[in-house]
């Protein structure tokens, strides 16, 4: 039972990792309408970007609100250098590009920072106020930071005519243009977004896996996994999905024939077996197509 | 009356298929006026033209503005709202949300939400449908509510394509009875782009005739009417 | 007489369209097989590895390209077809000539066993779906069950006959051998997609629901299109375990898959030529990304990337059809 609990809070710190970048995820599809394959490295760039801040004495929230300004402003600039001039391009034309961002980022990073692991700090206490060794406080700290974006998200989408507007942009661009939407600053906007959300995931990640190019390699794979069980439209949902992926990888661990070697396939085999019953996630919202 | 929108020798291509080749009408501030024809006689074409959503040449001046080459979100903006062919509701959001979104432009929202009332009061059925997906509703609730978001906008000038399409008689006669009302009560004036003709002439007091991108006839609605030519060819008696 | 396609009939400096195909395919057969006498060893046996490239992302473009879906998987097709050669080379010392079939066989059945289910999944959900897969290849291989038979996480080695021809070094001969099989692939997916089974595939890809009624069983051609084009890619997994002499479960990453990705998008989808040009791409290009410069070789990667999809934003294929389109003139009188 000990055991058992380890491995679930365990799950649950991992699971608020892949929770964060899960959201980052929705984020853009939400605007895009896609997948950004490049979103886990502009995250890991991000980082390094505040960990260049606090190495030159800037103070830890100065430096965390200043990288999410510096990413929001270079998501909106890749949305308009890179992206503007293929705007009519096929989908799939628009996935090599984000695998080329995806290399960029990786090999820029590297060349600029190089490839030792670099420790991160944490905002927050070392030690937790309950006496618990089952989550640190760096842990609690990010499932707090978590449900806040969720909330501030939640509220962006539901509650503001430029969050409408941005779903708006990305489900019919020609009538959101009829009403006045500008299609491509909600695009720039998207991105800039989910750049800014991706810092946030990353600086909270950091003090965890250690900074260095390849640090979100694993994590994103998981966050779009997590996502894509939750329901790409549903910030709630990848929320969940997130903590799910990470909880059941942990937990698969514990079953004696699987071990450490084939949890993840166990975790990717379970979330393809989740959208086989619910091919739209578990709460993604059912599109209905009209013939 | 004033004249709210002037178009001048409007041309247009698509690819190397010329599709309006100069075309010239006017539009009465408050009045309805029609673009009868046949399918690919460019009327649907003129109506995008109008908005920016094709590149075209010529000159298109709406209340005294020229508005020709600027981007279809600017022109919206001057008070100009598109109905387009096939409704163009989000179907993965609400009707509330549809409704809040045709008012994206304004930023007085005590004044959108009296609007919102008046749409609501002229199609009682999308009071009952607000917090439904619009893909989820039937061709006319969904038409209502296309008309409904472009009324939000506080248009002068509302662009109707086809409103009449694929939807039951009955339906589309509530419907054009409900356009009038809002042309009368409103003050927006209306282009109206129509297949069923004698509907079109019931509405409008203007109508232009065209055929293969040109104007071939235009003048009141009973005068086209009641033209032998148009009575064979369009109105079918 | 027949009626003729109308493009067939336009022309470039006073030949027809069809002739212009024809003395292309004659120039680069001639071209394909000259090369191994033009450059060395080294250089020949990166070409006989584009030439196996191609070949998977012929596999790929079927499914894409004709039948719409999206894969990020076929490594672990590309694995299956590498392990089964080897297997039967390691195990059953089987010449590896005769390995090639039954790792298409092989191939063919477990695409089309993954393709039942996965048909119920579109897009995204697909493409998560066949990432799994992609993710968990190399941890099954080297499974302790499993390891028996794979070799773990050292892998098999793989001994094949040398040259069988006195004038042929082996790198040459494996060219030539991949030629041959690489051929007889381009002429089967050319075959198929302009036959009946094709049409129904591209009817699939534009609109399922209207090929639906018109009596056509998706679910069986998407599962079918699923094994066709794991068994291609297959194929080019057993060439590879050959020419590498050597198979590891590291070789067959996610990263593996991505590649073919991009060799198909810069190739052209929907085209079969471009695939060659797409295997040659992935090959040769993080060559040179990497001869530029070592530290930001993956940056320049990226850089050309890019670049292939601003300057032709519908792959090689479409670059070419465009410049034909520019020169093309109807007959004169």
């Amino acid at each position: 039972m000990d055991l058992f609990l380890q491995q679930l809070f365990g799950g649950l710190a991992t699971g608020a990792i892949y929770a964060s970048i899960a959201l980052a995820v929705v984020m853009i599809y939400q605007a895009i309408d896609h997948f950004n394959f490049a979103q886990g490295e502009m995250a890991m760039f991000s980082t390094f970007i505040a960990w260049q801040l606090l190495d030159w004495g800037f103070p830890y929230w100065a430096a965390f609100f200043a990288c999410i300004v510096i990413s929001f402003l270079g998501g909106v600039a890749i949305e308009r250098i890179v992206f503007k001039p293929i705007h009519n391009a096929p989908v799939l034309s628009h996935i090599i590009v984000f695998i080329a961002l995806f290399s960029i980022f990786n090999s820029v990073a590297g060349f600029i920072w190089d490839y030792t692991i670099k420790a991160y700090p944490s905002p927050f206490p070392s030690e937790t106020p309950f006496e618990t060794t089952l989550i640190g406080m760096h842990q609690l700290g990010m499932i707090a930071i978590v449900l806040a974006m969720l909330g501030a998200i939640y509220v962006f989408f539901r509650f503001t005519s430029v969050g409408l507007a941005m779903r708006a942009a990305a489900a019919n661009p020609v009538s959101a243009r009829l009403v006045g939407v500008s299609v491509d600053w909600m695009l720039a906007l998207g991105w800039g977004l989910a750049a800014a959300i991706g810092a946030v995931a990353g600086m909270l990640i950091a003090p965890i896996v250690f900074l260095e190019p390849n640090m979100m390699l694993g994590i994103l794979l998981y966050g779009f996994a997590g996502a894509v069980v939750g329901g790409l439209t549903s910030p709630g949902g990848a929320v969940v999905g997130g903590f799910l992926v990470g909880v059941i990888e942990n937990l698969a661990s514990l079953v004696p024939f699987i071990g450490s070697e084939l949890k993840l396939t166990v975790a990717l085999v379970l979330i393809v077996g989740v959208l086989l019953v619910r091919p739209f996630g578990l709460f993604g919202r059912v599109v209905v197509n009209r013939v | 009356m004033a004249t709210l929108l002037e178009v001048r020798n409007l041309e247009a291509f698509y690819g190397q298929t010329q599709a309006l080749h100069g075309i010239d009408f006017s539009l009465e501030d408050g009045g309805i006026t029609t673009l009868l024809g046949a399918n690919g006689a460019g009327k649907t074409t003129t109506l995008r033209a109008i908005c920016g959503m094709i590149t075209t040449s010529g000159e298109v001046n709406f209340a005294g503005t020229p508005v020709m080459g600027r981007k279809t979100e600017d022109i919206v903006r001057q008070g100009i709202a598109h109905v387009p062919e096939g409704r163009g509701t989000f179907d993965r959001i609400t009707t509330e949300e549809n409704l809040r979104l045709g008012a994206y432009t304004r930023r007085d929202s005590a004044a959108v939400a009296e609007d919102m009332e008046t749409v609501f009061s002229y199609f009682p059925r999308l009071r009952e449908r607000r917090n439904q997906q619009a893909g989820t509703m039937s061709g006319g609730e969904q038409q209502m509510l296309a008309v409904g978001r472009a009324l939000m906008l506080r248009p002068r000038l509302m662009l109707l394509d086809e409103p009449s399409f694929g939807l039951a008689p009955l339906i589309v006669q509530e419907l054009f009875e409900i356009l009038r009302t809002i042309n009368r009560e409103q003050n927006v004036s209306m282009l109206l782009v129509e297949q069923n003709a004698s509907l079109a002439l019931s509405l409008a007091d203007h109508a232009y005739l065209l055929e293969t991108g040109r104007v071939v006839m235009s003048g009141t609605s009973e005068e086209i009417a009641s033209d032998e030519s148009v009575r064979q060819a369009y109105l079918g008696y | 007489m027949p009626t003729r396609n109308p493009a067939d009939m336009l022309q470039i400096a006073g030949i027809e369209m069809v002739s212009w195909r024809r003395i292309w395919l004659v120039a680069g057969l001639v071209i394909a097989i000259a090369l191994p006498f033009l450059f060395e060893g080294f250089t020949v046996f990166q070409l006989t590895r584009a030439l196996i490239y191609a070949i998977a992302i012929l596999g790929l473009n079927l499914l894409t390209g004709f039948n719409g879906q999206f894969s990020l998987g076929h490594s672990a097709f590309f694995a299956i077809g590498a392990y089964t050669t080897a297997i039967m080379m390691d195990r059953w010392e089987v010449a590896y000539y005769w390995t090639i079939l039954p790792a298409a066989a092989v191939c063919f059945v477990a695409g089309f066993l993954f393709g039942l289910p996965a048909l119920r999944l579109e897009g995204l959900y697909l493409a998560l779906a066949t990432f799994a897969l992609a993710t968990a290849t190399p941890q099954i291989l080297k499974y302790e069950p499993v390891a028996k038979f794979t070799g773990g996480v050292q892998g098999l080695d793989v001994f094949p006959d040398d040259s069988p021809v006195s004038f042929l070094s082996n790198d040459q001969w494996w060219y030539y051998f991949t030629l041959v099989v690489a051929l007889i692939a381009f002429l089967v997916a050319w075959n198929l997609v302009r036959g009946r089974t094709g049409r129904a595939m591209i009817a699939i890809r534009d609109n399922p629901i209207a090929s639906k009624t018109m009596g056509i069983n998706t679910a069986l051609y998407k599962s079918l299109t699923f094994g066709v084009s794991a068994a291609f890619t297959g194929v080019a997994g057993a060439l590879e375990a050959i020419v590498i002499q050597f198979v590891a479960p590291d070789s067959f990453t996610f990263l593996l898959a991505v590649s073919f990705l991009v060799g198909l998008v810069v190739g052209g989808i929907g085209s079969i030529p471009g695939a060659i040009f797409g295997g040659l791409f992935i090959l040769l290009i993080p060559n040179w990304a990497d001869q530029i410069s070592q530290g930001l070789s993956w940056a320049i990667y990226g850089l050309f990337l890019i670049g292939a999809v601003y300057v032709m934003p519908a792959g090689a294929a479409g670059l070419v059809r465009l410049v034909t389109m520019r020169l093309a003139k109807k007959p004169s009188g």
